[in-house]
């Protein structure tokens, strides 16, 4: 239990998939400018994530490495994501109409958003269990909706912020983005205090 | 097309339409691989090396490829790429397999790469899309390497591994914070070239605009529509 909060708050707090990991910096620089829109991203990617753990993970484990294919992991892993949104949308689409208002728009954006492939592959990587990745995976979405909100709003200050003509518009959100992730980079150390190490 | 016309195919990468200053593409392994200058070069070889590929199949089988199914289509021909560089990567270069860590594998999902398939190459010839994708591996290696040597000088006082200065002037640029800020700072100082040479006015300039919208940068329909507003 210690292990799987340790999981979930080391994904969130000091492991920022946004922040520390630089994971998805393309939607969290594209739709970061108004709070519906970053929160409904983030609830996108944190519902994505979970799916595309749950199915990825079982087919790592019980089919590649039984068969020795461990080399199609990224040939594997990227079409059954992107395919996978596909169904999502259109059982959204069928069923949970309203879900899919919500979401709709968010969902083809993240087939290819590098946080999602980059979170099935890390999972891997750090040899999680099932549980242990479902967790992490969610730590991951977690992470990234706080890491959105706490952007949005610092970007909606800076609208009114008169920078240098070369630094106008993104540049001078990167530069505000360094000052973000220095607040996180506060978190080091954090997970080791709290639940020792593993 | 004339050899002029060839040439400027392989420079437009390296300032006027750098892939990652002035078409924010790939922002994510430019940001996470250059804490020291060798993985800036090892990544850009590695994307440069998936790019001229990918983008020469894709443009041998525009026609065959149906319209409807041509993103999954491109997503198959990079990801086969993709795992030829990690097995290579993974046997003669170790260290750098360690160092790129999951960014190797995230190549398939860079935006460069399916922005140019679905941009350039599946719109025109193989020579032309290799050599389009030869400048576009260029001006990510450059900008990844130029990257990668400051935040190593500040961040660690070393250069490509040769130890320089036996303190670290700015530490903090070598850690995550540096890499939003030295990305930010450069692609500013891109926007100032580019405003002082009035000739490219306006070309990426519209770009960097347009990219502000890159929600699109991962959606590949939209995402050509902002390249091809950025050529315009």
């Amino acid at each position: 239990m210690t292990k799987l909060a340790a999981i979930f708050f080391s994904m969130v707090l000091v492991d920022n998939y946004i922040l520390v990991k630089f994971l998805g910096i393309c939607p969290f620089l594209g739709v970061s400018k108004k709070l519906d829109s970053s929160v409904g991203m983030s609830i996108a990617v944190i519902f994505v994530m979970m799916m595309a753990t749950a199915v990825t993970w079982p087919m790592y484990t019980y089919i590649l490495v039984p068969n020795g294919l461990e080399y199609l992991e990224t040939i594997s892993f990227i079409l059954v994501i992107a395919s996978l949104v596909q169904l999502v949308e259109l059982i959204l689409k069928k069923f949970l109409p309203s879900l899919h208002r919500a979401l709709g728009i968010y969902l083809p954006l993240i087939t290819t958003n590098c946080a999602i492939l980059g979170v099935t592959m890390l999972n891997i990587d750090n040899g999680y269990n099932f549980i242990e990745s479902m967790i992490g995976s969610l730590g991951a979405g977690v992470g990234y909706l706080i890491a959105m909100v706490i952007f949005t709003g610092v970007r909606s200050t800076l609208e009114y912020a008169k920078p240098p003509k070369s630094f106008e518009g993104l540049p001078i959100t990167l530069v505000s983005a360094s000052l973000a992730a220095l607040s996180f980079s506060g978190f080091g150390g954090l997970i080791e205090n709290l639940f020792g190490t593993f | 097309m004339a050899k002029n016309n060839k040439l400027k195919l392989v420079t437009k990468g390296l300032l006027k339409e750098n892939p990652v200053l002035r078409l924010v593409l790939g922002t994510c392994p430019t940001l996470a691989v250059t804490t020291l200058a060798i993985n800036g070069i090892g990544m850009g070889a590695a994307a440069t090396f998936v790019l001229i590929c990918s983008n020469v199949v894709i443009s041998a089988l525009r026609k065959i490829i149906p319209d409807k199914v041509r993103i999954p289509a491109f997503i198959t021909v990079i990801a086969g790429f993709v795992t030829i560089v990690q097995m290579f990567v993974k046997a003669f270069a170790p260290d750098l397999d360690k160092a790129l860590g999951v960014f190797l594998p995230l190549i398939v999902v860079n935006c460069i790469i399916l922005g140019r398939a679905e941009a350039f190459a599946s719109k025109n010839n193989v020579i032309d899309s290799a050599l389009d994708g030869l400048g576009m591996g260029l001006g990510f290696t450059l900008t990844l390497t130029v990257m990668g040597c400051i935040r190593e000088f500040f961040g660690a006082g070393a250069l490509f591994g040769i130890q320089i200065l036996d303190f670290a002037p700015l530490a903090i640029l070598g850690r995550s914070p540096g890499g939003f800020f030295v990305f930010g700072a450069l692609m500013a100082l891109a926007v100032k070239l580019d405003m002082a040479n009035p000739s490219t006015l306006g070309n990426g300039s519209g770009c960097v605009g347009g990219c502000l919208g890159c929600t699109y940068a991962c959606a590949p329909e939209k995402k050509a529509e902002a390249v091809e507003g950025g050529k315009a």
